[in-house]
């Protein structure tokens, strides 16, 4: 047979919240490519067969972070997963875990929207520099030491990942205490102390037991539950630095 | 603000646990385990007096102490934890209770019969 024969089943979540007490599933026949990524499967159904699901894209390269979702119960983006992954067998699309959805596969953001923001996702300069003084500079060493954990692209897999979040949604959560450490292991940095506020906290890296499973659905290798075991031992060390120091550890 | 956890208190005495039961449990159990009775060491390696002796000094004691308390902490609190993993919340307080009390009995109890060595 050629490809062009072959078809593929692709069962999907369809959920809309206004009117289904619950999530249903609803199996599509489409057409396998062993080049079609998952996403593509989708664009066909969306386009061919049923013009009401609904899902996220935007970049189809794995760089925007939008296309994540639940497929055969594993975190996923749907632009770097192929079809050729799973053929013959059935394929299960379902919302991404741990967040309460919107309509059919979009997830509602907005409270990992709001604690990545908690973390200032950005650098806060260390010292005031003017135009004059001309860029910060910085050692391959100081790259080195944040580089990995900058190249998170806000997917939330790892959020539909984490058991902890799963129980416990106010835990800070592996995607924003990975770029939180990003800013924080930043030599031209000066906001640690307000960051480690939230560091320190039960919901900052003592919510995590460490089960380990964020770094392994990670896209982009950005390894989450490194971060938050090295500050762990950044928060284990503040919290006894400040008996000793005078005035209390970077963050009082 | 957040409120800062005290579970570096937790953390640390788990980690130190972990250090010890991954290289120092092993090698006790292989001495007297295993090496002892198959006669590859002497019998005279742990006589009495000798571990009479070890336990009367204070490095001997602390030693000792480390060894049986430490991996207490750590068994502790990996134990909590993974109730939690595994969804079993029912009397979370009562398994706070039991498991780090155990170990903090381990710990006192051992730190009594050693200074009283
Ligand atoms: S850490 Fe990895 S899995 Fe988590 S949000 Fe960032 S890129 Fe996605
Ligand atoms: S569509 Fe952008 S990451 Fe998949």
């Amino acid at each position: 047979m050629t490809d062009i024969e072959k078809t593929i089943e692709i069962e999907v979540m369809r959920y809309h919240p206004e009117q289904d007490a619950s999530p249903v599933f609803k199996t599509y026949r489409i057409p396998y490519a062993s080049d079609q990524s998952v996403l593509q499967g989708l664009q066909y159904i969306k386009d061919y067969i049923d013009g009401t699901l609904s899902f996220r894209w935007s970049c189809r390269m794995a760089i925007c972070g939008s296309c994540g979702v639940m497929i055969n119960n594993q975190p996923k983006l749907s632009c770097k997963t192929f079809l050729r992954d799973y053929y013959p067998g059935k394929i299960r699309v379902e919302a991404l875990q741990h967040l309460p959805i919107e309509r059919d596969l979009v997830i509602d953001a907005t409270d990992f929207i709001n604690k990545l923001e908690s973390i200032k996702p950005y650098i806060v300069p260390r010292e005031a520099r003017s135009l004059e003084q001309g860029e910060y500079l910085q050692t391959p060493e100081q790259l080195a030491r944040y580089e990995q954990f900058s190249s998170c692209i806000n997917c939330m897999l790892c959020y539909a990942a984490c058991p902890q979040y799963g129980l416990k949604p106010e835990f800070t959560g592996p995607g924003v205490l990975a770029l939180l450490h990003r800013y924080n292991a930043d030599s031209r940095d000066g906001a640690r102390a307000d960051r480690m506020q939230i560091v320190n906290a039960e919901e900052g890296v003592w919510g995590c037991t460490l089960v380990g499973y964020c770094s392994e659905v990670c896209p982009k290798q950005v390894d989450p539950a490194a971060a938050v075991n090295r500050n762990k031992v950044n928060s284990t060390l503040d919290y006894f630095l400040r008996f000793l120091m005078p005035g209390g550890g970077e963050s009082g | 603000m957040m409120k800062r956890s005290n579970e570096p208190v937790f953390w640390s005495l788990f980690g130190a646990g972990g250090v010890v039961a991954a290289f120092l449990l092993p090698m006790l159990i292989f001495i007297t385990g295993i090496a002892l009775p198959l006669g590859i060491l002497p019998p005279e390696a742990l006589a009495y007096d000798r571990i009479h002796s070890f336990a009367s000094g204070w490095p001997g004691k602390l030693f000792l102490l480390a060894v049986i308390s430490l991996p207490l902490w750590q068994s502790a609190h990996r134990i909590f934890l993974s109730l939690h993993d595994l969804g079993i919340h029912r009397g979370r307080e009562f398994c706070r209770w039991l498991c780090y009390g155990t170990a903090l009995l381990g710990t006192l109890i051992p730190l009594i019969l050693l200074i009283r060595i």
